[in-house]
């Protein structure tokens, strides 16, 4: 099957271009770019005015999948990122049981076959999640592991991570690290600050991420293994990875389209949809990731979707989970707070979101070339609709952007040259 | 003046006008309690829920005695705390309240925004009785009224609350009462339990209670949960009492008329002397009737509210 995407702005890292270009595709590969192409053979699809993106991927997701299926199945979850603009997902090991092992890998995989998306597997970093002995980090590596990580936790215990590090190096695949340090954040549920003062809520400082980063750092330099921070939301692990960075440290950083778009001040009214690890920042913190993004402190830009049941986050807020649903909002929520408002250019955007990611997990390039995979994210900027959680594929309702109007969804999503979800202008 | 809200959940959200509302409204009720027979039929027909998830005494049989001065049916539901999590949720049981077609749900919870939440799922008027660490709106409008009624007004008032300001629903709809009524409001504490910026509240903190206690009009004691301890907040109950502690020392440095308030039930000897609790200026038995007045006060004004409020108990 042969596909002619016409009229489309193809967002070209590589020659750092945006232009009015037609691509087309048969199976996989891309066979052709050029002005004004003709193919009568191949289905036309018409894109007047939408932006061709190399295929975004989600390196942070949770499936849920095996254990937790009333959140999330791998089926649910993978059109949600379909539907999102995600050409492949990543997803988290705290699972039920936790992917620490080479079977809870291959379930991983062949779900993902048949659910027909590409899915990414990461492994625990320990066995159990516990922090206390790496897990058999080779066998999850032949399996199909792409990282490390005890995602959702930190591995409190110094010798512990130094030694997961030097592991994973021989196989040279990143440590995703989940920085809280747990004595800090205790039963905090939001940021500590003002507004936590204000709600009577007890509050995590950022302290609690802050001090875990800078730990993780030095064992990064220690042990020369590549180091990735999950979900960067203050303005101190800012500084400490750019200053990590400027000394040649390997480290990859990452940050949430929630911490971009929301503060504190949105715990507000006591919505359990606000509750998040690590929690809404201040406008402060904000600040610095923004300028983190723009200066390539962070690389990446990951949904870290947190999907669970409605009644679970209908409870008290203390009582409620960690996170959101982010896969379905993430592309209209970054085109608002980046896009309209010029905080990066379309290239940059496509690193964050498609070469960086893949880049780090080791994934095949993101490029729009002849020759390359067929892996494209397109996006209408003049498509403004509100958020209805209702309609998210998604069985992660948990949104706190439920009824916001934004412009910029996702109108096509191809991987491997296959269409896995298409929306016609 | 009208008093126009569906709930009370918190003295942020009231104005400088109905807290006075609210304060006027308790005066006549008060007259009420002092009669022999201590029954009006003003909501008579009316149902009154009190929830409480957390163990109280005084604040609801204060709730359930202002109801029935008023007239009002009453009826309590006690959930332990320690059942929240494998219990009935919040939302199912604000629907089976919701189904049973209460007026007003009263609703103590040891989770902050509790009642806002339950507000949003019932359409009875939904009144806090103290959520988490967050607020206690009757607590702080039975203490202001205290105040007014021994000093004649709020207004340039010294008003000190000395103790764990950071897990205190008492401190917190307090400072928001007395900064909107004009007063000027002192915190005192160990810096532990002290919460993040509380100054932009307008208040003044202090760790030292020689400078906090300094020319206070009024002095109010929390109660300090000793489970804080155990948690690290401070060292030793001994060392608090000794830095925190109101006795008659530490009264001294007060305004000679000085009043000293404690929202109950007290830990005697630790955070407020015996002889201070028992002595001349304390109001904390005077605080416990003026509590059923201003509850009287505010269920009537959310029963009748839309219309203009002549008092005529």
């Amino acid at each position: 099957m042969k596909y002619l995407l016409k009229g489309g702005l193809m967002v070209d890292p590589l020659s750092n271009t945006v232009k009015k270009l037609d691509l087309l595709w048969e199976g996989a590969k891309i066979t052709e770019i050029g002005e004004q192409l003709d193919a009568p053979e191949a289905k036309e699809l018409l894109l007047d005015g939408c932006y061709i993106f190399p295929g975004f991927v989600d390196m942070h997701c949770h499936l849920r999948e095996p254990g937790e299926e009333l959140k999330e199945t791998i089926l649910t979850g993978t059109r949600a990122a379909a539907k999102g603009g995600f050409t492949a997902v990543a997803c988290m090991g705290n699972t039920k049981p936790p992917a620490d092992n080479s079977a809870v890998i291959s379930l991983i995989k062949e779900k993902a076959s048949q659910a027909s998306f590409p899915v990414y597997p990461i492994g625990c970093a320990t066995k159990g999640r516990t922090g206390g002995e790496p897990s058999e980090i080779g066998e999850l590596v032949d399996a199909g592991a792409v990282a490390l990580s005890d995602d959702g936790s930190s591995i409190m215990n110094s010798e512990v991570l130094r030694r997961v590090m030097e592991y994973a190096k021989m196989f040279d695949i990143p440590v995703i690290s989940h920085c809280e340090d747990i004595f800090l954040s205790d039963e905090g549920v939001m940021n500590e600050g003002f507004n936590s003062t204000l709600l009577g809520l007890k509050g995590i400082p950022t302290a609690a991420e802050d001090v875990q980063v800078a730990r993780d750092l030095v064992l990064a330099e220690l042990t020369g293994a590549p180091l990735h921070i999950a979900h960067v939301s203050s303005a101190g692990s800012v500084a400490i990875i750019r200053e990590a960075k400027q000394r040649g440290i390997r480290v990859t950083a990452e940050v949430t389209p929630h911490h971009l778009c929301l503060t504190d001040e949105a715990v507000r009214d006591f919505d359990t949809n606000t509750k998040v690890k690590p929690p809404l920042c201040s406008k402060e913190d904000q600040d610095a990731l923004y300028a983190g993004l723009r200066d390539g402190t962070i690389d990446v830009i990951a949904t870290d979707h947190a999907p669970h049941r409605r009644d679970e986050k209908e409870v008290e807020y203390n009582l409620a989970p960690f996170g959101i649903s982010g896969l379905e909002t993430a592309i209209p929520l970054v085109w608002k707070h980046l896009m309209e408002k010029k905080v990066l250019s379309p290239v940059e955007l496509a690193q964050k979101m498609a070469c960086n990611p893949a880049h780090i997990l080791g994934l095949p390039d993101r490029v729009l070339q002849v020759g390359a995979e067929a892996n494209l994210t397109v996006v209408n900027p003049h498509l403004q609709q509100p958020v209805k959680v209702d309609e998210f594929v998604s069985l992660g309702k948990n949104s706190p952007f439920d009824g916001w109007e934004l412009r910029g969804w996702p109108v096509l999503t191809v991987a491997s040259g296959e269409i896995k979800f298409y929306r016609e202008l | 003046m009208i008093f126009k809200r569906k709930d009370v959940l918190g003295l942020e959200e009231l104005s400088a006008q109905e807290i006075n509302l609210i304060l006027d409204t308790a005066e006549p009720m008060k007259d009420i309690m002092t009669r022999d027979i201590k029954k009006v039929p003003t909501l008579r027909g009316r149902s009154v829920i009190t929830l409480f998830y957390e163990p109280s005494t005084r604040t609801r049989t204060s709730f359930e005695l202002a109801a029935k001065y008023l007239g009002a049916d009453t009826s309590s539901i006690s959930v332990a705390t320690s059942s929240v999590k494998k219990g009935e949720s919040l939302r199912d049981t604000a629907r089976t309240l919701e189904a049973m077609a209460a007026d007003v749900i009263i609703i103590r919870h040891s989770a902050a925004g509790a009642p806002h939440q339950l507000s949003r799922w019932v359409s009875a008027c939904v009144i806090n009785g103290g959520d988490g660490a967050h607020e206690h709106p009757t607590q702080a409008l039975l203490d202001m009224f205290t105040i007014r009624e021994k000093k004649g007004g709020l207004q340039g008032l010294k008003v000190a609350i000395l103790g764990d300001i950071s897990h205190s629903r008492v401190a917190l709809s307090n400072i928001w009462g007395l900064t909107k009524m004009g007063a000027e409001v002192r915190v005192v504490g160990p810096a532990t339990l002290m919460p993040p910026e509380i100054e932009r509240l307008g208040v003044k903190v202090y760790y030292n209670w020689e400078e906090g206690l300094e020319g206070a009009d009024v002095i109010n004691v929390l109660r300090i949960q000793l489970e804080r301890q155990k948690k690290g907040l401070f060292p030793s109950i001994r060392e608090y009492t000794r830095l925190y502690g109101l006795d008659q020392q530490k009264l001294q440095v007060a305004a000679p008329d000085v009043l000293v308030l404690h929202p109950g039930p007290v830990n005697r000897g630790i955070e407020i002397s015996p002889d201070v609790q028992d002595g001349p200026h304390a109001v904390i038995n005077e605080q416990v009737t003026n509590g059923v007045a201003v509850r009287m006060a505010l269920l009537y004004l959310l029963m009748g509210r839309g219309e203009e409020n002549e008092i005529s108990a």
